[in-house]
C-alpha cells in the first residue's frame, strides 16, 4: 500500500494545440476555448496556447524543425541568432510564457493536444516519471470517456531528458488523438479530444476543491522499449515494404514472434523476429516516415498509484 | 431479321502513360510508377507502350501536393501556349514539359490513354474519374473494369461541368483516365489502398490488350455521378472555417444526402443541416486538400450514360 500523497492547488494550467500546425482537433479546440473567452477553471487560471502559428498558416507538421522535440534544456538556453531555426525561437517564446521551464513561475499544469493518422483512439502520453497527479488524471480519462478506447503511453525519457512542449510545466501530459489525416478534421475525433479535454479541467476542478481521489490500478499502460524501422532496399535507401495488412490499424494488439510486421513490394510477409511478446503502436503514422520510424513496440504494465488530495484540505 | 449495328472505330491504343506523382504527397500511385520504372513487367501488354511517369518529381520529394501551384490544374490552354521562361511556377514549366512529351493536348500526336494515380482522404473506394461523357472508348473500359473488379464497386465520377471541370495532366491524352483512391492520409502508404490501385490498373490494361486484339465490345450502360456544384464550410470573417463535416455525412461519399440531412457540426456542437431542392450524392467528403479550395464536398447526381459498340478501326 503506497503512502498518500499531498499536493498544492493547481493554480496556473495551460491547453496547448497546433504544436504540429497540420494536427487539427487541437487548432480547432484550443480557437474553440478561446472563442468562449475560457479563462478559468474553477479557482484555476487557464491559458489557452496556438503553439506554432507560422506551420499552422501553411498547414504543414513545422517550418524548419520539429517544435515537439525543442523543449530541451540545450536548445531552449541556445543563444539565437540569424540563422536559429523558426521553431527554436519559437520554444524559447514559449517557455518564456508557459515557463520558465523547470522554475517555480512555470504552469502548473501543460496538456498538449496532437493527432496521429495511426490508430490510436485516445492515446495519454507521459515521461517515465511516475507523476500521481498526471496518473490520476489519466486515470479519470480512462473512466470518463466513452468515445474512443483510452490507453497511457510511457516514454522511457525521464523528465530531465525531456524535449516535448508539455514538459515546461511542472505537471505534464499530451493528448494524442487518432486515426485523423493531417491537414483534415473530422468530427468524430474533435469530440473525441475535446471529452478528453473537459474531463481532465473537470478533474483539475475536483482536485481543486479538496476532493479525495484513492489509490488504485491504472491498466492499458504501455512502456516504450523500441522503435521498428521500415526495411530498406541495401544500395539504393528506398523504403521495400508498406506495413502489413494484418498490422495496419491494430495499434495495441499483440504481437508476437512470426506475427507479420511488412508486406514487400515483392508480395513477402516480413515477420517479428523479438522474442518478447510487444505492442505495437504509432503504425504507419505520417509524419514518422522522415524519422524512419514504422511503429513503436512497448510492454504492457500495470500502474499502482497513491490516494491524492490537495495539500491543506 | 438483321440489325444494323453502330460500331465506333477507334484506332489502335498503342502509346500508354500511367502518371504519378501529380501530386506529391499522393503516396499509393509514387510507389506504384518508382516500382514500374524499376521493372515494368507487369504493366507490360501484347502491342501496347506502357510508360510509367513520376509527373511532379520536386513535389514527390518534398512530400508536398505542389511546390508553386497545383499541377492538376495546369494544364489550361494558357499555360500550355505561355512564352516558356524562368519566372513560370515550376508547374507550369512541367505542365508544358508533359505536353512536349505527351502531347501537344488535343493533337494527333497525343498519347492515346493516361492513366492518373491519386488518392484522397476521403472515402472514396476505388474512384474512377471520366471526363467526357462522349468517351465511348473510356466508358467501354469503365463498363470492363466495374465488371471485372464486382463484387467490389468502383464509382464513376463525371467531372464535365461547365464551371466546374479542371485542365489535369491526364487531358494531356485522347482518353484521360482518372484513377482516385481513398482513404488514404497524405504522406502515408496504406497496403491495402496501394493493392486496390495495382488490381484496377491490371484490369484497365488487360481491357486495352483485347481492345488492340481487335475484340468488340457490344453497347453498354454505365452508372455514373455528374458532378453538380461544390460545398464549402462555413467560415467566419476572418476565412477560417468555423465548422466540420457532420459525424454522418463524415465517410459516406456516393450515400444519397437528402434535404435536413445533418451537413456540418460547429466547434460549439450544433447542427447544420443541408438546403439543397433535392437528394445529391456527395463525394471528396472531407479531403485534405481541398480545404484551401473551399470546398467540403463535391455533389453529384446519378446519370446513365450509353455507350455505343466500339472495335478497334
Amino acid at each position: 500500500m503506497m503512502d498518500p500523497v499531498s499536493l498544492p492547488p493547481l493554480s496556473r494550467i495551460a491547453i496547448c494545440g497546433g504544436t504540429h500546425g497540420n494536427e487539427m482537433s487541437g487548432v480547432h479546440l484550443v480557437r474553440e476555448l478561446q472563442r468562449q473567452k475560457m479563462e478559468k477553471v474553477g479557482s484555476a487560471a487557464l491559458t489557452t496556447v496556438i503553439s506554432n502559428p507560422c506551420a499552422i498558416q501553411v498547414c504543414r507538421r513545422y517550418i524548419d524543425k520539429d517544435l515537439n522535440r525543442c523543449f530541451t534544456d540545450a536548445i531552449l538556453s541556445s543563444p539565437v541568432t540569424g540563422d536559429t531555426p523558426y521553431e527554436v525561437r519559437r520554444a524559447q517564446e514559449l517557455s518564456a510564457l508557459l515557463g520558465p521551464k523547470g522554475s517555480v513561475q512555470a504552469m502548473d499544469l501543460v496538456c498538449d493536444l496532437h493527432n496521429s493518422t495511426s490508430n490510436m483512439g485516445l492515446s495519454l502520453i507521459t515521461y517515465f516519471n511516475q507523476d500521481p497527479l498526471i496518473l490520476h488524471i489519466c486515470r479519470h480519462i480512462q473512466r470518463k470517456v466513452t468515445l474512443a478506447p483510452v490507453r497511457l503511453i510511457q516514454l522511457d525519457t525521464p523528465h530531465s531528458d525531456a524535449y516535448s512542449l508539455d514538459s515546461i510545466g511542472k505537471h505534464s501530459f499530451s493528448i494524442e488523438v487518432g486515426p485523423q489525416p493531417h491537414g483534415v478534421i473530422r468530427a468524430d475525433i474533435f469530440n473525441i479530444m475535446k471529452e478528453a479535454v473537459d474531463q481532465t479541467l473537470e478533474w483539475v476542478r475536483c482536485f481543486n476543491s479538496g476532493s479525495a481521489f484513492e489509490g488504485a490500478e491504472v491498466d492499458n499502460v504501455y512502456i516504450f522499449v523500441k522503435s521498428v524501422e521500415y526495411p530498406r532496399d541495401p544500395e539504393t535507401n528506398h523504403v521495400t515494404a508498406v506495413i502489413h495488412p494484418q498490422l495496419q490499424d491494430r495499434d495495441f494488439c499483440l504481437l508476437r514472434p512470426g506475427d507479420p510486421m511488412f508486406l514487400t513490394f515483392s508480395g513477402d510477409t516480413v515477420k517479428y523476429e523479438g522474442e518478447e511478446v510487444l505492442h505495437p503502436f504509432f503504425v504507419n503514422e505520417g509524419a514518422y516516415y522522415e524519422k524512419n520510424i514504422a511503429f513503436h513496440l512497448g510492454r504492457r504494465i500495470t500502474l499502482t498509484i497513491p490516494s491524492l488530495q490537495m495539500k491543506g484540505h | 431479321m438483321t440489325s444494323i449495328s453502330n460500331v465506333s472505330c477507334f484506332n489502335e491504343a498503342r502509346r500508354v502513360a500511367i502518371f504519378g506523382g501529380t501530386h506529391g504527397n499522393e503516396m499509393s500511385g509514387i510507389t506504384l510508377v518508382n516500382l514500374w520504372i524499376k521493372n515494368g513487367k507487369e504493366i507490360q501488354r501484347k502491342g501496347v507502350e506502357t510508360k510509367p511517369f513520376i509527373t511532379n518529381p520536386r513535389a514527390v520529394e518534398k512530400c508536398t501536393r505542389y511546390v508553386d501551384t497545383d499541377l492538376n490544374r495546369a494544364f489550361t490552354t494558357e499555360n500550355l501556349s505561355a512564352p516558356s521562361g524562368d519566372d513560370l511556377p515550376y508547374e507550369v514549366k512541367r505542365a508544358q514539359q508533359i505536353n512536349e512529351i505527351f502531347g501537344p493536348k488535343g493533337s494527333p500526336d497525343a498519347y492515346d490513354v493516361i492513366f492518373d494515380l491519386h488518392n484522397t482522404t476521403s472515402n472514396m473506394g476505388c474512384t474512377l474519374i471520366l471526363e467526357s461523357s462522349k468517351d465511348h472508348f473510356n466508358l467501354q473500359m469503365m463498363h470492363y473494369i466495374k465488371k471485372a473488379i464486382a463484387p467490389d464497386s468502383c464509382p464513376v465520377l463525371l467531372t464535365e461541368h461547365p464551371l466546374l471541370k479542371y485542365s489535369t495532366s491526364r487531358s494531356v491524352a485522347k482518353h484521360p483516365i482518372g484513377l482516385e483512391v481513398g482513404p488514404q492520409p497524405q504522406g502515408v502508404l496504406r497496403s491495402n489502398i496501394f493493392e486496390s490501385m495495382r488490381v484496377v490498373l491490371k484490369h484497365a490494361l488487360d481491357f486495352i490488350e483485347l481492345f488492340n486484339e481487335g475484340l468488340e465490345f457490344p453497347p453498354c450502360s454505365v452508372d455514373v455521378f455528374r458532378v453538380w456544384d461544390k460545398m464549402d464550410y462555413p467560415r467566419d470573417t476572418n476565412g477560417n472555417i468555423i465548422a466540420m463535416v457532420h459525424p454522418n455525412l463524415q465517410d459516406c461519399d456516393w450515400e444519397p444526402l437528402n434535404p435536413g440531412d445533418p451537413m456540418f457540426q460547429m466547434f460549439d456542437g450544433t447542427t447544420v443541416r443541408y438546403e439543397g431542392v433535392g437528394t445529391v450524392y456527395p463525394t471528396f467528403i472531407n479531403e485534405a486538400a481541398y480545404y484551401e479550395k473551399q470546398q467540403a464536398f463535391v455533389t453529384t447526381r446519378r446519370e446513365t450514360l450509353v455507350a455505343g459498340a466500339i472495335k478497334k478501326a
